[in-house]
């Protein structure tokens, strides 16, 4: 085999696979936003757009973006700086903290629902304090703070592994002798951390950062089972136009809505976290 | 080649041939009805057992969609019979179901058989099964009950009064309503509040009578459960005690009234200034044109209409036969509250019954959303009731305008698209 072919007869198989499962589907996916049977147009992206509740769904979705995500980006640097300076039990530390990683969301979703729903276990344990004399209703329409709380404590919990995975593989990469001069010329632990840990874990924070924002514009079975109606989202509701009104096309214009959306922030992360031209690691 | 390998390889062309012939005589019954686990396995060991060899899958309304329009474009599939809800057909092209009336079966309602031509001259499904919406309230709530109401007979006001009684004793709301994700509420609007106060759907959807019937709704919900918007199965909040008094379909109220049948009483739905106002449920079979083997699913079809068919289905489904049957006495619980109640309910002297939506074809989700969102605007977000219905009445006139569809009961007849008044 010629060494200069054989990468791209490796990745052959997974383009191919890409084509036929992504590309192609999402090629017909644009092309039925774009039409209503007949020719091009934009009905569908007018009709949903001026839909009353559109600008409700995009709100909230990009509300909940603007909440989650910088807690989670926290939590992550966090977290991932911990796992790092540990000498014992390293291993199982990660693995427990990555175990929401293997939950599916609709199961997240339910699982805190046990804990905030009328007879889930928060009320229980308040109830057994004696702070509450009987159950409060929690997850209703007259308290939307709590139940966005909710949402966002679900979400916190379930998807910050997926950023601190990635951020201790970067973490993993900074050779250590920067942290050695540092500390030589007293450097704090604080400043070692801004000067060197941030700056060297940008690629790794980009990664980590299109990959989150992108989920939390998608974000729906934790809010449904959540909040059910309460918190519309823009993915329910492109649920809602496929299956409830079976209008593919209003759905698929809100697809391209969404990931016209991710590519925007996509965009935006590349461009901030860039690593500057002849910087290397 | 040697006698032994020989018979091997015709035994083994014998195997695939069996194979093949078995995968071949089983017909698939792809339902959107039945769905939980135990009605599922109901409907295979006891309502399909004499049916010859058929593969009964139940799924939601998505999956099972999406599977039939790839079927149907690819112009073969493997789907035998399809079990579904009128709305469920009546958003479907009638042209991608075969014609029934040669099979010589039908129910014992002309109304029924008329919504299941979809707007066609010939039968595209054949009714299969019937519910009803009614209320349901714990035994202890009862005492609550204001002065002079008999649970059988009681008005809207009453029915808030009781609400509101029973609200006060418990210190928290106790009536409890289907407003969560898949909650049945759009039927409860259409078919039970707007009959009610306006002797319409569509024509009086914006009129004074219809502002009335929201306040009313405001009034009812001060006493309602909030939680109510993550609720679509009451038998559970009936059962946990979250709700006492609530209203649903019948099937969605089976579970209490068999686990505890002492503690539960069913009964109508309540009635306003014009009538009470009822809605069945009616859910049909039907074949599609790619159906793999015609003549297994007209008899799989025919089976399902057979009296003791329907019998067993009820057993297994909690729904109502649609031809004449003799109901056997050893029912379960909760089929005879239900059947007890919706014979009230038709037999009461002010029954104001109104038909299931016809004619909308895909736009039916469409119509339920008006509902949806009207509910959503006035009831949860306190908006203002005539500004959000003369809202909404430009996108319901737009729909009936868009399908042409002519008015159903209660709304008087229309020449043409039926007029938003």
């Amino acid at each position: 085999m010629n060494a200069r072919l054989l990468p791209y007869v490796l990745i052959l198989p997974v383009t191919l696979f890409l084509c036929l499962f992504f590309l192609y589907p999402f090629l017909l996916v644009s092309k039925q936003a774009f039409s209503t049977g007949a020719g091009f147009t934009l009905d569908n992206f007018r009709e949903v757009t001026s839909y009353w509740k559109f600008p409700i769904t995009m709100r909230n979705t990009l509300l909940l973006a603007a909440a989650v995500v910088p807690i989670q980006l926290a939590l992550a640097l966090l977290m991932a700086t911990m796992v790092n300076r540990m000498q014992k039990g390293r291993d199982l530390v990660l693995y427990v903290w990555t175990i929401p990683l293997g939950i599916s969301d609709l199961a997240a979703g339910i699982i805190w629902l046990a804990i905030f729903e009328q007879s889930g276990f928060l009320n229980s344990m308040m109830s057994g304090l004696g702070i509450v004399d009987k159950p409060v209703n929690l997850l209703t329409f007259q308290n939307p703070g709590i139940v966005f709380l909710a949402i966002m404590l679900a979400e916190i919990w379930r998807a910050t592994a997926i950023m601190l995975v990635i951020l201790v593989a970067g973490i993993g990469l900074i050779p250590k002798e920067y942290y050695e001069a540092a500390e030589v010329f007293g450097a704090s632990p604080w400043k070692r951390f801004l000067r060197i840990t941030l700056p060297l874990l940008r690629p790794s924070l980009q990664t980590a950062l299109i990959l989150r924002v992108i989920l939390a514009f998608e974000i729906f079975a934790v809010v449904a089972a959540l909040s059910g109606t309460l918190f519309p989202v823009l993915m329910g509701e492109t649920y809602a136009y496929q299956f409830d009104l079976l209008n593919s096309g209003a759905a698929a214009a809100m697809a391209l809505i969404i990931l016209a959306i991710s590519i925007a922030f996509t965009l935006i992360i590349l461009r901030v976290l860039r690593v500057p031209k002849g910087a290397t690691i | 080649m040697t006698l032994y390998s020989r018979i091997l390889g015709a035994a083994s062309g014998v195997a695939i041939a069996c194979t093949a012939f078995a995968a071949q005589a089983e017909v698939l019954f792809w339902s959107t009805q039945a769905k939980p686990v135990e009605e599922a396995q109901a409907m295979r060991e006891q309502v399909l057992a004499g049916a010859g060899e058929v593969d009964y899958q139940p799924n939601d309304g998505g999956p099972w969609l999406t599977r039939l329009q790839a079927e149907l474009q690819a112009g073969s599939g493997t789907i035998g019979v399809l079990g579904a809800l009128h709305g469920d057909f009546s958003a479907m092209n009638p042209d991608d179901l075969v014609d029934l009336d040669d099979l010589g079966v039908m129910s014992a309602s002309g109304t029924f058989n008329d919504l299941a031509k979809l707007g066609t001259d010939s039968m595209q499904y054949i009714p299969w099964m019937q519910a009803s919406y009614i209320m349901a309230a714990s035994k202890e709530a009862l005492q609550y009950l204001p002065e002079g109401a008999d649970v059988d007979a009681l008005t809207y006001d009453q029915l808030i009064q009781w609400a509101a009684n029973a609200h006060e004793a418990a210190g928290e709301p106790k009536f409890g309503f289907p407003a969560g994700p898949k909650g049945l509420k759009h039927r409860f609007f259409q078919g039970y509040l707007y009959p009610s106060f306006t002797d319409g759907v569509v024509r009086t959807f914006a009129s004074d009578a219809a502002v009335t019937a929201w306040e009313k709704m405001r009034e009812l919900w001060a006493h309602t459960n909030p939680a109510s918007t993550n609720f679509s199965f009451m038998q559970e909040q009936l059962l946990s005690g979250d709700a006492w008094i609530v209203f649903d379909h019948t099937s969605r109220l089976a579970q209490a009234f068999n686990e505890r049948p002492d503690d539960f009483v069913a009964f109508p739905a309540p009635a306003g200034p014009t009538g009470r106002g009822f809605m069945p449920v009616l859910a049909g079979v039907a074949i599609p044109r790619t159906a793999p083997d015609m003549d297994a699913a007209s008899a799989l079809v025919a089976y399902m209409l057979k009296p003791e068919t329907q019998v067993a289905t009820l057993r297994a489904t909690n729904f109502f036969p649609v031809v004449e049957v003799e109901l056997p006495g050893d029912l379960p619980p909760s089929v005879k509250a239900a059947g007890d109640a919706v014979a009230k309910m038709s037999a009461s002297a002010d029954a104001n019954p109104g038909l299931l939506p016809a004619g909308l074809g895909d736009k039916g989700g469409d119509f339920n959303r008006i509902f949806v969102d009207s509910f959503e605007r006035i009831v949860l977000a306190g908006q203002d009731i005539r500004a959000v219905l003369d809202d909404q009445k430009g996108r319901l006139a737009a729909i009936m305008e868009e399908t042409g569809a002519p008015c159903w009961a209660p709304d008087a007849p229309s020449d043409g698209a039926c007029p938003v008044e």
